[in-house]
């Protein structure tokens, strides 16, 4: 039987909520499932993932060094607890996806990278070329390293479970990154990897200003999540951390509007899982329509208001 | 160190160019590549751009190109040479190159070369894999600096601001280094005439994963690839009551 360790994506204070769908794909997967969590005055969280449902144990690191959960500390630290474990997952985000691909080089195995579906225990499949083809791919190493795109997996539930809490030993602290400063963009909003509702903007927003003018209105009314096209940050109009697509984030939330957005293959590989697609644009042709289970071809500054003003 | 000895390495992959719409094969055995367009990966560029615009500070003192794959892989490297690489190194062979199989032979370069830095793009648009960056970084045991916005090299010691989720950090770390690139990080030049000319007589050696003494042998076998799930053709509305009293009480999600 399969000996599963899933890396918790936490920040010392509370769990994020891509463990729990990283959990559901090792539950795909079968066999015990253990979670790594490795920070430094990280209890709660360690409490928090013993309540996942379906985990047997939780190994908890704690330790100064692992505080700004540093990519070469984690994947020493996740390779010196590897032997035993036929699987180790991580959540593909930008977490993940740091940590994981140098597990998989230090243990010498391929990475299986962000999986939607589990065949078998070593059979998996992934999206390619911004998910227009999906690859199924085996492999013949000892153990398997993957990042799993939460999209594909129905989160487990965060209560229920009963997992014992172990301590182990922390491995050192090789010094080779100092963090200066980070900076988390403060919102009152949902974030869009887990909102339910995302009002995304693209070029035909025409400006920065517009953007947010227009779509924060009805974001706030739908208590929705705001994204944008790669054209809408390219131009300048938002950050890049609103950037939805094959290069920045891939959501699934149960609507997603997307405004002023033409639908280029790689803003479509971040939004087309989405349950339900409203697509709004004047330009009648643009592909976003072809994904769009209602579109409406319409002038974007006197429709959004409208669409404003209906919702009450 | 001496400032005089620094050295960037710039990994680039051939790929289909960001525009084509890929086909899946009717026998499900791959993605149609006949006649297809082939670009360098767009954050391989990026990467370029980089090391060149490092090199033109007078930071770095000069910048290799390196693509590991078939021989028209040279394409590729004239292309990064174009835009201002000093020469290039082709590891040609027609195996199904793995991204841990690109950092071993990556590796091997950089022992021969011994770069300060290697500037990879965050990852290549047909695989989307995203490792190989950080799967080199731990074969060197060097720090790594993954999704990278802003570069500042000084002092044998690089600065990166870096794209992660919510927001971006910025961290610290002495070099040698790898970086991976994300978008923000600059906008590529356009190759001009007189320069694209000029790449043609810059130096390019070729190896042989043997040569290098790499195992390249796979480790996943494809055993399908197939479309993705279609969604079913959606309707048009005429305005926004339409809409809004569809998503009320069709879709319910509102």
């Amino acid at each position: 039987m399969s000996s599963i360790l899933v890396i918790a994506e936490h920040d010392n204070a509370s769990l994020k909520a891509a463990t729990l769908n990283t959990v559901a794909a090792a539950q795909k997967i079968g066999g015990e499932i253990h979670i790594l969590v490795a920070g430094s005055g990280c209890v709660a969280v360690a409490e928090a993932a013993a309540k996942i449902a379906g985990v047997a144990k939780i190994k908890l690191a704690d330790a100064a060094h692992y505080a700004e959960q540093t990519a070469e500390n984690l994947a020493a630290l996740v390779v010196a607890h590897a032997a035993g474990y036929s699987h180790i997952l991580a959540p593909a985000t930008g977490y993940g996806k740091n940590i994981l691909p140098r597990v998989a080089a230090l243990l010498d195995v391929a990475q299986i990278s962000e999986i939607t579906a589990v065949d078998s225990p070593d059979t998996f499949v992934r999206p390619t070329y911004a998910g227009n083809a999906m690859v199924t791919v085996k492999s013949a190493d000892a153990v398997k390293v993957i990042t799993v795109r939460s999209t594909g997996f129905d989160a487990v539930a965060a209560e229920g479970g009963s997992a014992v809490i172990e301590a182990v030993a922390a491995a050192a602290d090789l010094g080779l990154v100092k963090l200066i400063g980070r900076e988390i963009t403060k919102s009152a909003r949902p974030e869009l990897g887990a909102a339910k509702v995302i009002v995304s903007g693209g070029r035909g927003l025409g400006s920065g200003e517009k953007y947010h003018q227009l779509l924060e209105p009805l974001a706030d009314k739908l208590n929705a999540a705001l994204g944008a096209s790669r054209a809408a940050v390219d131009a300048g109009f938002v950050p890049n951390d609103y950037q939805v697509g094959q290069t920045g984030k891939i959501v699934a939330p149960q609507l997603y509007i997307a405004i002023g957005i033409s639908g280029a293959i790689q803003h479509l590989a971040g939004m087309k899982e989405s349950k339900v697609i409203v697509a709004i644009n004047k330009d009648a042709d643009a592909p976003i329509f072809q994904v769009a289970d209602y579109g409406l071809v319409a002038d974007l500054f006197q429709a959004i208001p409208e669409f404003i003003a209906e919702l009450g | 160190m001496r400032m005089a000895d620094l050295k960037i390495l710039v990994p680039v992959k051939r790929v289909v160019d960001f525009n084509v719409k890929v086909r899946v094969k009717a026998d499900g055995s791959g993605v149609d590549l006949a006649n297809v367009k082939m670009s360098m990966n767009p954050f391989d560029e990026i990467a370029i751009e980089e090391a060149v615009r490092l090199r033109e500070a007078g930071i770095a003192t000069g910048v290799i190109a390196v693509s590991c794959g078939l021989a028209a892989c040279q394409e590729t490297l004239r292309t990064a040479m174009a835009i201002g690489a000093d020469r290039a190194i082709l590891v040609e062979s027609d195996a199904d190159l793995q991204p841990l199989a690109v950092a071993k032979l990556i590796k091997a370069i950089t022992e021969k070369e011994q770069p300060q830095i290697v500037i990879f793009g965050k990852q290549a648009i047909d695989d989307d894999a995203n490792q190989t960056g950080q799967m080199f970084a731990a074969l060197m045991g060097w720090p790594q600096a993954t999704f990278a916005s802003k570069v500042v090299v000084a002092n044998g010691m690089a600065t990166v601001t870096r794209e992660i989720d919510g927001g971006a950090e910025t961290l610290e770390m002495k070099l040698p280094a790898v970086i991976t690139t994300d978008l923000r990080l600059n906008e590529p030049r356009y190759a001009t005439l007189p320069n694209i000319m000029k790449a043609k007589k810059k130096p390019l050696d070729t190896y042989k994963p043997a040569d290098l003494g790499v195992d390249v042998t796979p480790r996943l076998t494809t055993l399908k690839v197939s479309d993705p799930p279609k969604r079913g053709a959606g309707v048009m509305v005429a305005d926004v009551k339409e809409l809004v009293a569809k998503l009320k009480n069709e879709a319910k999600v509102i």
